[in-house]
């Protein structure tokens, strides 16, 4: 028996069920497969393409668009290049993103405090707010917001006026700043007044944990500022902005900022859908911080306000940011479903590109690779604050 | 455990089930495409025939022109060019598969081979036939471009739309031809776009823009059907030409010429006077002309590749141009479009086919 | 003893005074709605927002003019399906009835809310005063077949497998029917439309994507780094870009790729791009229960003897996937809601016929009540799946403890 073994161990065995070999096999196998299909797949299009005489190439983008874009945040004519209108819808893109995240995060956060609310009612009204809005599609809740409420909003000589605000069919209108001289000054001084802020504040800090008396170092720090404040305005002589609330002028808004029916249908879909999942994070990283963490609070004696504030948050954060940044990705994912209402971002304006430049292929890897470029950036970021949230932990 | 496993196993089963059960039905036409690729190269007509289906990408928005009625059915002026197109390949009109398909995916559509044969008021332009690749079959309807204010707006030509804001649907000319236009009369405007013809129809009845522009033919079948077409008023000025018509991807000639003969024996029909109607009649006519058109002489569809009595099968199961015409956009409909370029050559129109020889 | 710190610590009432009321009625609304200054603000607010939205939200159902649902029903229903081949879609449902009431029957829990929801639904249905005669008979006859299969399941437990097996063949078997079996007319894929073409997309889509996605969680971990990187590269790219570019690469791009020689229908490339697209975010999920595997498991299986296909087979990917059930459920939701994506590529499903609805010049300016009818099927049906996969995550939970 022993021998038959000691017989078996040093035959080697075919290199087909060799236990270092058959991986490498797989491995190359799988590879050709995936290469074979690849260039299959490859070659049918470019011989399609060669049927009908196209080349693939990036070298349209510096060809004339010949179209407009209706909300360009650079200045941009139907003269200018398509490479120029593409950046353009990046960037619109991005605006869409960074407001829509910007709120959404304030919504969802009022909304998920609500659900954990106390109050019976506050909690049940959040509870049906998520329920509501995170089970109807995105794409349907954008049509009704563009063609059930923004475009049938009064005309624009009746628009309706909810405090500063006006809104019409042709768009919202809400204060905006306008510069004035010396802001540069104030910018400076403001900076100045932020430093030296954050110093004071950490002194005060030091101050009271040291003595044990309370010393408002957040006041202080607020004092500095709008000490500082007044100082700039003795020197400029006015304010650093102004805000400007708009007005009906004719056939359009005078002053203000305008938000036209497609991002405002969109802006608002993002906003509210997001935050029904903001909510529920915030719920679920509150509800993850130990149990004892908010009774020991409560033993120490402090408010349930600030024991929410300096015990469970700075704890849940931890548990709130990965899928926070995933959520934040997934809402500049969905803005592309901005195209149903034209609200020129990168995928609506590459379709255009798409078909007056008749570049199907090109068209497509442009909107895929911004995209790609985005996600790429935000896990970055969220890698490095996990990173950083981790190590205070140990 | 056992159970979960035994879950995951069959659902393994299912994917392999339903992809064959999706691709059944494509197999079919997948194997007849295959053989006829030896016998007759690979142009799309000898697919459309083999299949017995014609894959037309076609509008399912605007009235007149393409759309869906309330029983579900496509029709409409080019809807019918489709029906022209397979009565004429297949011998069956109503074997045609409607593909719609957004003013943005249109050419992608055509260029990757996903519909036969694109007939989308789609204007034929240099562009589009050189760098888009596609091959642009006789023109059906000549159009031009203009601009619909409301009646009460006070505008009355081009310059009173300075600072207006004007809609317009992405990715057609008409998108381009407002810029071009507009900046060479130097009138500062403010151009809205949306996706979709509906989209601009809805922003602009509810006050949103202050005019809206595409084809003027699209205009009046669009005014037709709107609450009160008195409020409305479409420009005298025409910003452009916009000759539309059916088109083929490039580099398919058998396909193009018999689009073309198609197309053209519609033409034809309405100059000797040959109608759905009567075409039975004709079928004993002496004229030789009428006899090679119709098939009984000669053998000009078999050259084109096509049915011996394609254009026998057009006029009996769709009709003559004029018919369709009448049809879809003539007096007897609400849009009452006049033939105006639209007719004969010998009407004072511009429509003319080559001579069936 | 306790006193002490008490008395610092907060003004409390509930431990100075007797301990307040929180029985009754009343007691009830003090604790939970007039506790404090702060909370009967709350309430006033909510109230408020509560009543201003029921109050407009109530007076827009009962004025709007519901006729753009009624005269379009069948149209958003089932698109352009043939009239005189309806049975098919007919004989579909039949059979999920049959299923769902026998299921109900043979596994009662979370099944029973499930049968009853889809009752309760086609109970609605036939009580709208546009439903045709005939529909009508055909919806309690499938009421009917509910209560009897579920009748049928309580008493004969060995259908458990059958039942289980038809479930799984369900899908196929509804496509071949719709194809004719190769032996009745083919009604095209072209031609499906409505709701249930909504329902179609998502449930292949769903079912395709779980393996496929367990086959990428599992090549993700896998030791073989061609393989590993091709799943990483994989998963991270689909779940870089948005579902709408995947669907204008499968939609427009795709018969460009595949060349003259094959064709494929839209509506399967639209389900082959979702399945490929959620199957990435399937994968992630999977990875996540792999992950909460503890070594134990893989070591007591090497111990007992099992090589690692088994281990995995058998003991890991079991345990893995029962973890994470209830995040499948909630990928599945978001794959259901997803398919309104497809009008923007132009497939009339269900958002995409309402759209053409809308487009209809007779029933021009009824956006708003198409939208809501679309939105309040997509509501209910979101929220059952949501119900069960909280059912689910309280069930398979329990066994853990």
């Amino acid at each position: 028996m022993s021998k038959l073994l000691n017989q078996k161990k040093t035959i080697s065995p075919p290199f087909w069920r060799n236990r270092k070999i058959i991986p490498i096999i797989l491995q190359v196998v799988f590879a050709i497969i995936i290469l074979a299909l690849g260039y299959l797949l490859i070659n049918n299009a470019l011989s399609g393409l060669k049927q009908i005489g196209i080349q693939l190439g990036f070298d349209f983008l510096a060809n004339t668009a010949g179209f407009s874009i209706s909300e360009a945040m650079i200045d941009y004519q139907p003269t200018d290049t398509y490479g120029k209108a593409l950046v353009i819808g990046m960037l619109n893109t991005l605006r869409v993103a960074f407001f829509g995240i910007i709120l959404t995060t304030i919504l969802g956060l009022i909304v998920g405090l609500s659900r954990m609310s106390k109050n019976w009612l506050l909690s049940k009204l959040a509870g049906a707010y998520i329920e509501i809005f995170r089970n109807t599609p995105l794409l349907v809740q954008i049509f009704i917001w563009f063609y059930a409420v923004f475009l049938p909003m009064p005309k624009i000589q009746e628009a309706l006026q909810m405090g500063p605000m006006l809104f019409s069919n042709r768009g919202t209108a809400i204060p905006w700043y306008e510069k004035n001289q010396g802001i540069l000054l104030w910018g400076i001084l403001f900076l100045v007044s932020f430093v030296i802020a954050f110093f004071v504040y950490r002194l005060m800090l030091k101050k009271q944990i040291e003595s044990g008396k309370k010393n408002f170092p957040s006041l202080w720090a607020l004092g500095v500022i709008v000490v500082v404040a007044i100082v700039s305005y003795v020197v400029t002589g006015n304010a650093p902005v102004s805000f400007h609330t708009p007005t009906v002028a004719g056939n359009g808004f005078d002053g203000g900022f305008v938000l036209s029916p497609g991002f405002s249908a969109i802006l608002l879909g993002l906003v509210i859908y997001t935050s029904t999942f903001i909510a529920e994070i915030i719920r679920a990283g509150v509800n993850g911080v130990n149990k004892g963490q908010s009774e020991a609070a409560k033993a120490l004696g402090l408010k349930n306000s600030t024991a929410l504030r300096l015990v469970i948050f700075p704890q849940a954060i931890r548990i709130i940011i990965p899928p926070l940044t995933s959520q934040y990705l997934n809402l500049t994912k969905n803005s592309s479903l901005a195209v149903a209402v034209g609200y020129q971002e990168i995928v609506s304006i590459g379709n255009t590109v798409m078909n007056q430049a008749g570049r199907p292929i090109e068209a497509i890897a442009i909107m895929i690779a911004v995209y790609l470029t985005f996600s790429l950036i935000t896990s970055l970021l969220m890698n490095y604050f996990n990173k950083k949230a981790q190590l205070v932990e140990r | 455990m056992k159970k979960i496993s035994f879950v995951f196993m069959s659902c393994v089963l299912v994917v392999l089930l339903t992809l064959t059960g999706c691709s059944n039905e494509d197999t079919g036409g997948k194997e007849s495409g295959d053989s006829s690729n030896g016998s007759s190269g690979s142009s799309i007509l000898s697919k459309v025939i083999d299949n017995k289906k014609l894959v037309a990408g076609v509008n399912d928005e605007l009235p007149g022109f393409g759309y869906i009625d309330e029983s579900g059915k496509n029709v409409g002026f080019d809807v019918d060019f489709a029906r022209v197109l397979a009565a004429g390949a297949i011998g069956d009109a109503e074997a045609v598969e409607f593909r719609p398909l957004s003013a943005q995916e249109r050419f992608t559509a055509v260029q990757t081979g996903e519909v036969d044969v694109l007939i989308r008021n789609t204007t034929w332009t240099t562009n589009r036939d050189s760098e888009v690749g596609l091959n642009f079959a006789p023109t059906t309807f000549y159009d031009g471009q203009g601009i619909m204010v409301r009646a009460d707006s006070g505008v009355e030509s081009l310059e009173d739309l300075k600072g207006m804001r004007i809609g317009v649907d992405t990715g057609t000319t008409t998108e381009l031809n407002l810029a071009d236009q507009m900046r060479a009369l130097g009138i500062e405007h403010d151009a809205v776009v949306f996706d979709g013809q509906d989209a601009v129809v809805a922003a602009y009845e509810s006050g949103s823009i202050d005019a809206w522009t595409t084809d003027k033919s699209g205009l009046v079948a669009r005014q037709a059907v709107m609450e009160n077409p008195d409020d409305h008023k479409i420009l005298e000025e025409n910003l452009s030409k916009e000759p539309l018509g059916p088109s083929v991807k490039g580099g398919d000639d058998k396909w193009f010429d018999a689009v073309n003969w198609m197309v053209f024996a519609t033409i034809q029909a309405e100059e000797y006077g040959i109608t759905s109607k009567n075409v039975d009649e004709f079928l004993e006519s002496e004229n030789p002309e009428i006899r090679r058109l119709l098939g009984t002489e000669g053998n000009l569809g078999e050259q084109l590749g096509l049915p011996k009595d394609f254009a026998y099968q057009i006029i009996k199961q769709v009709g003559n141009y004029g018919e369709i015409f009448e049809k879809n956009l003539g007096a007897e409909t609400i849009f009452k479009l006049d033939r105006g370029l639209n007719a004969l050559h010998t009407d004072g129109g511009i429509l003319y086919s080559p001579p069936f020889r | 003893m306790n006193n002490e710190p008490q008395i610092n610590a907060t003004s409390d009432s509930s431990v100075v005074g007797p301990p307040k009321n929180t029985v009754g009625v009343g007691g009830w609304l003090k604790t939970n709605l007039f506790s404090g200054w702060a909370n009967i603000i709350l309430t006033i607010v909510s109230a408020t927002i509560i009543s201003y939205v029921v109050f407009h939200t109530g007076k827009f159902i009962f004025l709007a003019d519901w006729t753009v649902i009624e005269s379009n029903f069948r149209l958003l229903m089932v698109g352009q399906f043939p009239l005189e081949e309806t049975w098919r879609v007919w004989a579909a449902v039949f059979l999920i009835s049959a299923l769902l009431g026998s299921s109900w029957g043979l596994w009662r829990g979370v099944m029973r809310h499930v049968t009853l929801v889809i009752a309760g639904l086609m109970v609605f249905s036939l009580i709208l005063p546009f439903i045709q005669t005939n529909t009508r008979l055909i919806l309690v006859g499938n009421i009917i077949c509910i209560f009897l299969f579920y009748i049928i399941g309580r008493k004969v437990t060995k259908l458990k497998i059958p039942v289980l097996l038809l479930w799984i063949l369900f899908i196929p078997l509804v496509i071949s029917l719709f194809n004719g079996f190769g032996i009745l007319p083919k009604v095209n894929s072209n031609i499906w439309g409505g709701f249930l073409l909504t329902l179609l997309i998502a449930s292949v889509a769903i079912v395709c994507s779980f393996p496929l996605g367990v086959l990428l969680a599992l090549g993700r971990r896998s030791k073989l780094p061609v393989v590993k990187w091709f799943c990483i590269i994989y998963i991270e790219l689909i779940r870089g870009i948005p579902l709408i570019t995947i669907l204008f690469v499968f939609q427009l791009m795709l018969p460009l790729f595949l060349g003259n020689s094959i064709e494929v229908s839209n509506v399967l490339r639209v389900m082959v791009g979702f399945t490929l697209f959620s199957a990435a975010y399937l994968a992630e999920n999977i990875r996540g229960g792999l992950q909460s595997i503890p070594r134990g498991q893989f070591e007591a299986a090497h111990a007992l003897g099992l090589n690692s296909t088994y281990t995995m087979g058998f003991i890991v990917l079991p345990q893995a996937i029962k973890a994470v059930i209830p995040a499948c459920v909630g990928q599945f939701i978001s794959i259901f809601k997803d398919t309104s994506l497809v009008a923007i590529v132009g497939l009339t499903e269900l958002l995409g016929m309402g759209q053409k609805v809308i487009a209809n010049p007779a029933f021009l300016g009824k956006n708003m009540e198409v939208f809501l009818f679309i939105a309040f099927i997509y509501f209910i049906f979101c929220s059952l799946m949501s119900y069960v996969s909280r059912r689910l995550e309280n069930t398979l939970g329990a066994g853990e403890r």
